[in-house]
């Protein structure tokens, strides 16, 4: 194969890569939000002054830092409809990987508030700043910049993780490869640009954070 | 009414058979004080006797068990059920009033010098920027860090990190200051500049409670001394009276220790300037 037949042959496929690499961004954005919203909840119900929604809230990181990522997706999404709560392969898969994200969110998040020393919240209040002012102002600018690696590993992770979805039928890079595969008996050259698609991603979220990072060490 | 006559002979702060635990840990026994404006009183006791606590109870930091509170409009009944306790507005009120400064500066790391001393004024009485920019500015120029004003705290050395913070409570332009330790955890070398600026602070009339190690410091500044002895007032008196003719047993062997130890530190002082 000459160089431009082997162009020929694969031109017809870049469109459909992209389209595929851009499902895995929107995957991986909405799972980021929903894994927010359960770690932020997670991680104030394990400060909680109420013994139940923090033993739930223990269990819940327990559960999913000690399973596979894959059971549960498989649980979400083969499981639920036998309870009678059937999801689209696409909303099961968001919320599976939400969940999962949601534990090691938690997690980062805990670490984070512990990190900020308690008189600078006394500090704070001392001179009449409300909770949420201190909070806003003073607590979660430092947390931010404690967590952005921990957090830029997450979204990674997440990033990587949604080629699980190709087992419940989400058409996003993974699968998408496969099925060009299947047709065309070229697992090698596919599989090599999966490869690349997926790292030019990663790349470039490790680019973004080490961006931020630059940006907030102004201070230290 | 004789409000007014009465206002001018008021204290700034009353307190009254205040009580605080922290569990079944009694840590305050029943602590009454009445601060005049313009007063400097200096807090002296041994560690564990409640003076940090008691501190930290008159801006409510810590909710007292039990005690009464007057301190400019504020009336305050801490009892469990009572009607006038403090509400959270309150409370934000009252330590916009009060100024405290802490052992361990505590300043905002990710804020410049600038910025931590805007801060509150912005946020807690909704001053303009421009207004808090100038408060803050003459404050820095009064404590000879106007060249600071755009360096983050970690730039700055213990000594003028803690003037700072000193200049972050007085922009708020506070009725009472209450310094816990402040220049505790100090190189010895750098306390002096912290204490000229609280003593130049007494001077000019700025009402103030200071716990301190400092005999000395306590003996030239303050107006008054209190000596506090397991969650109690044992001693309240003029600086020369309670700190040179101790009467309790306890305070003088309090002093012994203390000014043995400043003996200690300030021999180190001197082979290691
Ligand atoms: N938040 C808290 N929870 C439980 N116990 C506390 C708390 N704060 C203070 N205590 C206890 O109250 C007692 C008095 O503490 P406090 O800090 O007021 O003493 P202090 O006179 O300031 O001592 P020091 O000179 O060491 O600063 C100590 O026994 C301390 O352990
Ligand atoms: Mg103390």
């Amino acid at each position: 194969m000459t160089f431009s037949e082997w162009l020929d042959f694969f031109l017809p496929y870049v469109p459909g890569f992209l389209h595929a690499s851009w499902l895995v961004l929107v995957i991986t954005l909405l799972v980021i939000v929903v894994s927010w919203v359960a770690g932020l909840v997670v991680a104030l119900g394990k400060a909680s002054q109420i013994g139940v929604i923090r033993q739930a809230s223990a269990f819940y990181i327990w559960f999913v830092r000690g399973t596979p990522a894959l059971i549960q997706i498989f649980i979400v999404y083969f499981g639920l409809p036998q309870l009678g709560l059937g999801l689209s392969p696409f909303v099961a898969g968001v919320l599976a990987l939400g969940i999962n994200g949601g534990a090691y969110v938690a997690e980062i998040i805990r670490s984070g508030l512990s990190a900020i020393p308690r008189g600078q919240v006394e500090s704070s209040l001392a001179l009449g700043m409300s909770r949420s002012e201190t909070l806003r102002r003073i607590v979660l600018p430092q947390v931010v910049r404690i967590i952005l690696p921990a957090i830029t590993n997450e979204a990674i992770s997440t990033l990587k993780n949604t080629s699980l979805l190709s087992t419940i039928t989400v058409v996003e890079l993974t699968l998408y490869a496969q099925t060009i595969i299947a047709t065309t008996f070229r697992p090698f050259e596919f599989y090599a640009a999966t490869a690349v698609l997926y790292l030019i991603m990663t790349t470039l979220l490790s680019q973004i954070a080490a961006m931020l990072e630059r940006h907030n060490a102004r201070y230290l | 009414m004789a409000a007014i006559a009465d206002n001018a002979a008021a204290p700034l702060l009353r307190i009254r058979d205040l009580r605080k635990s922290f569990g079944s840990h009694e840590v305050l026994k029943g602590i009454s004080l009445e601060v005049r404006a313009g007063e400097v009183v200096s807090i002296i006791g041994a560690s564990g006797s409640g003076k940090s606590t008691f501190l930290r109870c008159i801006n409510v930091m810590e909710m007292p068990n039990e005690g009464f509170f007057d301190f400019e409009d504020f009336a305050f009944d801490f009892r469990a059920g009572a009607r006038n306790q403090p509400t959270p507005a309150q409370l934000r009120a009252l330590r916009a009033r009060i100024g405290m400064v802490f052992q361990s500066y505590n300043l905002w790391p990710h804020m410049t010098v600038l910025e931590n001393v805007i801060e509150a004024p912005m946020r807690v009485k909704r001053l303009a920027r421009a207004e808090a920019v100038a408060i803050a500015e003459s404050l820095l120029e009064r404590i000879g860090l106007a060249d600071k004003r755009g360096a983050y705290p970690s730039r700055l050395s213990g000594g003028q990190q803690q003037r700072v913070a000193i200049a972050r409570a007085l922009a708020m332009k506070p009725r009472l200051m209450l310094f816990d330790e402040v220049t505790s955890a100090l190189d010895p070398e750098l306390v002096g500049e912290v204490l000229a600026l609280m003593a130049s602070l007494a001077q000019e009339g700025m009402t103030m409670l200071l716990v301190t190690h400092e005999i000395g410091f306590a003996r030239e500044v303050s107006t008054r001394t209190v000596f506090f002895d397991q969650g109690r007032i044992a001693e309240d008196g003029l600086p020369r009276d309670v700190l040179y003719r101790p009467q309790s047993e306890r305070l003088q062997q309090f002093l012994r220790r203390v000014l043995h130890e400043h003996v200690a530190t300030s021999a180190a002082r001197e082979a290691h300037p």
